[in-house]
């Protein structure tokens, strides 16, 4: 049993540990192990807290012994990205200016982790503070895709992503500001979801944009990743820009999975020049599959998204250089250069020249210019103009057709190195996921296929309004479901990358 | 710059007119802080009223207190100004040590309160004081500056940040620009923040200490010549801790910028500092190298949306505002204009009607609040109600003046004796024994020696020269340790030498 242990889904886990046929203990060792033989070439974790994950484990198994109630997810372990705070492990943000920083509390995801029972399993990489597309910014050195070592696994969640490809993890979390869950799980072949904005506390997420970082459930199948969903959704008082409202019925819908007489609009902005032809390719047949499943399918032209891009690119920037001010050596974290003569502003300037990587110098340095006097109304003011549009196009979409469907990117995963001296390419690898996080409405990556190029997986996106979470699961489901009768078992059977 | 290139201010206000204005720090007396569940403690240990929020830790985020919202909306319909019914907070950005994420969460273009105004009566001028906005933020830390001469962080060898202080809501009251007042400037300055301490006191939302820093004034000047249809640069004065400061200020800035425009140069339009012990002001940070904050709108925070029912049920729920108390308590005290000011700047008007309360008459409250306290509050530099003395307490004192146990002097030395936190005054007078000696047996005794020593002043009260008298009553109450009834000894003697 041990030995396929890491091969469960997340329910069929938490059913095992609830009935007592595998131990919470068992299963996460069998994961803990997994991690140490295959880690070494995926570099998922920046931290694996083999111990903690192990008395949870324990307790979990008592809890059971006891009698007491286990939530639907208990005894299941899982990959935290390392950029929500634990206080029993470091919380580095994939940067040096982090390093060893131990936070003196749990972020409201965490706490709602461990109170269901869901074993963290450690701290994943990622682009240093969430910057990126591919976990190459990471001041630790980038993750590896498990079907194609030599290629990206996406960013910023690429690390989550990566290990609940590699079975080292059946779920993940991660978070997305203009991409970060749904890229990575698209180019991983694995689901990612981005809540609605607030649906889902922010509260111990290091900001990198206030108002678009939203975390979510990573997980190898729909349901699972809907389970997750539940577990860390919900209205928390300690982020007022939480929402409170019921949490959208996920797992009812990902149950569901059948999308008869629903209305999908594919976006027609989203197609042509710059994406790969496998990408369109099964893109295409999705939609056509959808179609013979009972929806209604028509193209929805959204003007707006064509300039989500350069609007993103100045209110992610200008949150991010005031988020980023407070890394300033004072009071936690790095600090270079102090040596009892250099003055406040020097040492502070220093660490953050040390401690900062490229990309976030690059984006402090966007922003800070965006929101100066003079410039504010052309480019920070303008851009949340344009937010406002794309918005309008989202309203105006979502009265024709429930639900819109789009390539979750352009491309398969891209090699190691492609991109990463070349921002605007890398930038492009959010085109397509960058109008939900604007926007603040829910959204999933699901697995569509492989690309006939490069044998690389293929993700399908589903948009819907805010709060209509229930909807992209709902369509998701009903996908995969059709797409695994034909491919005869889960997308991931076919990984090459890991034996 | 030197004192002596001034020009006397009268000298000054025959060709130059002031323009002031005022912008004014107020920490709010709530339990919490601004963004996070701290409770505001004054004086506890450095760094121990902190939390991942106020400490602005990374993955923490602000939750707007809805009491400090109340108190300012409060503030805003006290000074007559218009609450938003839809406002932001902002971020004002700058690095610093004492600013935990190296921001600081303010209002910018969309404050709470807007447009109102403030009446002060300046020798029996009325002036209307326009409110420009009322706006909440949050306090920084309190950073302390170790070696060095000045204190300020150059020349100092290292410096200490206490975090408690930050996330305090601080409430920025900003005037219009104040014109026509002409000579009268710096009382006019003066009797503004004075109104508004008095308003916000009577508010209930804030301990308002100036030497505390719970209240804070910056002082804008400008002068331009007589009849000119532009303002002059001006500048803004900080560290203006007492009222009598803000007037001192005013004066000053008004004397130096006359002698600059006298000499055909130029006002640096710059931050300046107030130097409490030579009244004099010296530059800080010029607006040349001012800061871009880069304001935006604050992510992390919903925007503000006081519904019309509660802005009215706050209206509603208003105190008598000082103005109308003023006119009420004058009425009811039969004081003067005059008596009224006096115990206004001295901070003294409230004490004064807890202790008529407690059952003092008027005239004797005033009496030992305006003198013997006062001038302890004085001597200790601090403020008349930080004494370490209640209202009933002097009310108590007042009454045994009045039933003949204590005369004055023996009155001084048992509020002294609270003072020193001996007790109460009933527990003074019994511990020490002091009360006046009305045995008159013993007090005979005492003027039959007073006589017999002075044989020459006794003759010339004999004479009719009563004036004499008082050598004599000085000596009986020597005799007495104070402790005779002076005008019954007088009495006395007048008797025996007639």
């Amino acid at each position: 049993m041990v030995a396929e242990l890491t091969q469960l889904t997340a329910a069929q886990i938490a059913a095992a540990v609830a009935s007592g046929e595998a131990s919470a203990v068992e299963v996460t060792q069998a994961h803990l192990n997994r991690i140490v033989a295959v880690d070494p070439d995926v570099h998922a974790f920046l931290h694996v807290a083999g111990r903690q994950a192990l008395a949870a484990a324990e307790d979990v198994d008592r809890r059971r012994a006891a009698g007491e109630p286990l939530g639907p997810l208990a005894g299941v372990p899982l990959a935290l990205k390392d950029v929500l705070t634990t206080k029993d492990m470091p919380t580095t943000c994939g940067s040096k200016i982090l390093q060893g920083w131990q936070p003196p509390y749990d972020a409201t995801i965490t706490e709602r982790l461990r109170a269901a029972g869901v074993i963290i399993l450690g701290k994943t990489n990622m682009d240093e503070f969430a910057m990126g597309s591919s976990t190459e910014n990471s001041a630790y050195g980038p993750s590896h895709n498990p079907w194609d070592l030599s290629r990206v696994p996406g960013g910023s969640s690429g690390g989550s992503s990566a290990a609940v490809a590699a079975y080292e993890a059946p779920l993940g979390i991660g978070t997305d500001t203009g991409g970060s869950i749904r890229q990575p799980a698209a180019v991983c072949g694995i689901v990612g979801t981005k809540p609605t904005y607030g649906g889902s506390s922010r509260y111990g997420l290091v900001a990198f944009a206030s108002s678009l970082d939203t975390p979510g459930p990573l997980a190898r199948n729909v349901l699972d990743a809907a389970l997750l969903h539940e577990v860390i959704s919900g209205h928390d008082w300690r982020d007022s820009t939480s929402v409170d409202a019921p949490v959208p019925p996920v797992v009812a819908a990902a149950r569901q999975g059948d999308v008869s007489g629903l209305r999908i609009g594919v976006v027609a902005e989203f197609s042509g020049e710059g994406y790969q032809a496998g990408v369109l390719a099964r893109f295409n047949e999705s939609v056509e599959l959808l179609e013979s499943l009972g929806a209604k399918v028509v193209e929805v032209s959204c003007p707006h998204f064509t300039y989500a891009l350069p609007a993103y690119y100045l209110i992610a920037p200008s949150e991010a250089s005031s988020n980023l001010a407070r890394f300033d050596a004072m009071r936690y974290g790095l600090r270079v250069g102090d040596d009892g003569v250099a003055s406040a502003e020097e040492v502070m300037s220093v660490t953050r020249e040390v401690g900062f990587g490229a990309e976030v110098k690059r984006r402090i340095m966007l922003g800070t210019y965006a929101l100066s006097s003079g410039y504010y109304d052309a480019y920070y003011g303008k851009a949340q103009q344009v937010r406002t549009l794309i918005s309008r196009d989202f309203d105006a979409a979502f009265e024709q057709v429930d639900v819109l469907i789009s390539p979750t990117t352009p491309t398969t995963a891209f090699p190691i190195g492609e991109r990463a001296d070349d921002p605007m390419a890398m930038y492009l690898a959010d085109l397509c996921t960058i109008p939900s996080d604007l926007a603040g409405n829910a959204a999933i990556s699901v697995p569509c296929g492989l690309a006939p190029e490069d044998g690389l997986p293929v993700g399908l996106q589903v948009m819907a309004p805010a709060l209509a979470d229930d909807r992209t699961y709902r369509v998701a489901a009903a996908l995969e479901t059709a797409l695994q009768q034909r491919w005869g078992g889960p997308l991931l059977a076919q990984a090459k990358g890991l034996s | 710059m030197t004192t002596a290139e001034l020009v006397p201010f009268d000298e000054a206000l025959s060709r130059y007119e002031p323009v002031i204005g005022l912008e004014t720090h107020v920490e709010l007396g709530t339990t919490t802080k601004m963004f996070c569940g701290c409770l505001i403690e004054f004086g506890a240990p450095p760094n121990t009223a902190v939390c991942p929020v106020c400490l602005g830790l990374p993955g923490s985020l602000p939750v707007t207190n809805r009491a400090a919202i109340e108190y300012t909306i409060k503030i805003g319909l006290a000074l007559n100004c218009s609450i938003a019914t839809w406002c932001r907070f902002a971020r004002k950005n700058y690095f610093y040590p004492d600013m935990p994420k190296d921001f600081q969460i303010s209002q910018y273009d969309e404050p709470l309160c807007v447009d109102g105004y403030l009446e002060v009566t300046v020798e029996g001028q009325n002036f209307r004081i326009g409110i420009e906005r009322v706006h909440l933020e949050e306090d920084t830390g309190k950073t302390l500056h170790v070696g060095g001469a000045t204190g300020r962080i150059h020349g100092a060898e290292y410096s200490l940040v206490d975090y408690n202080r930050a996330g305090i809501p601080l409430v920025e009251v900003v005037t219009k620009p104040v014109t026509g007042t002409g000579s009268l400037a710096p009382l006019v300055a003066r009797a503004y923040v004075t109104e508004l301490r008095d308003l916000l006191q009577s508010l209930d939302v804030s301990d308002v200490r100036m030497e505390e820093g719970s209240l804070r004034s910056d002082v804008n000047t400008s002068l331009a010549p007589i009849g000119a249809t532009e303002w002059g640069k001006r500048t803004e004065t900080k560290n203006v801790n007492s009222l009598r400061s803000v007037e001192r200020a005013v004066r000053f800035e008004i004397e130096r910028q006359a002698a600059l425009l006298d000499a055909g140069e130029r006002v640096v339009q710059e931050t300046r500092h107030f130097h409490e012990e030579n009244g004099t002001t010296t530059p800080g940070r010029s607006k040349e190298e001012a800061q871009d904050y880069r304001y935006f709108p604050e992510p992390d925070l919903v925007p503000v949306a006081p519904p019309t029912e509660w802005v009215e049920q706050i209206r509603a729920s208003l105190p008598e505002l000082p103005v109308a108390r003023r006119a009420r308590l004058q009425a009811e005290w039969g004081f003067s204009e005059q008596e009224m000011t006096w115990l206004r700047n001295a901070g003294a008007t409230d004490l004064v009607a807890e202790t008529v309360a407690a059952g003092a008459s008027p005239a004797d409250a005033r009496k030992w609040w305006l003198g013997e306290l006062a001038m302890h509050a004085n001597k200790d530099g601090v403020e008349l109600s930080s004494l370490a003395v209640t209202p009933a307490q002097v009310a108590r004192v007042a009454d045994l003046v009045k039933a003949g146990t204590l005369n004055d002097k023996l009155a001084r030395q048992v509020l002294e004796a609270v003072l020193a936190g001996e007790g109460s005054p009933d527990d003074i007078v019994a511990a020490r024994g002091l009360a006046v000696v009305s045995d008159e047996g013993a007090l005979t005794e005492a003027i039959d020696a007073a006589i017999a020593a002075n044989p020459d002043i006794a003759a010339k009260i004999r004479d009719g020269k009563t004036a004499a008298a008082g050598a004599l009553v000085g000596a009986v109450m020597k005799a007495t340790r104070g402790q005779a009834d002076a005008t019954r000894a007088r009495e006395l003697i007048l008797e025996r030498l007639s």
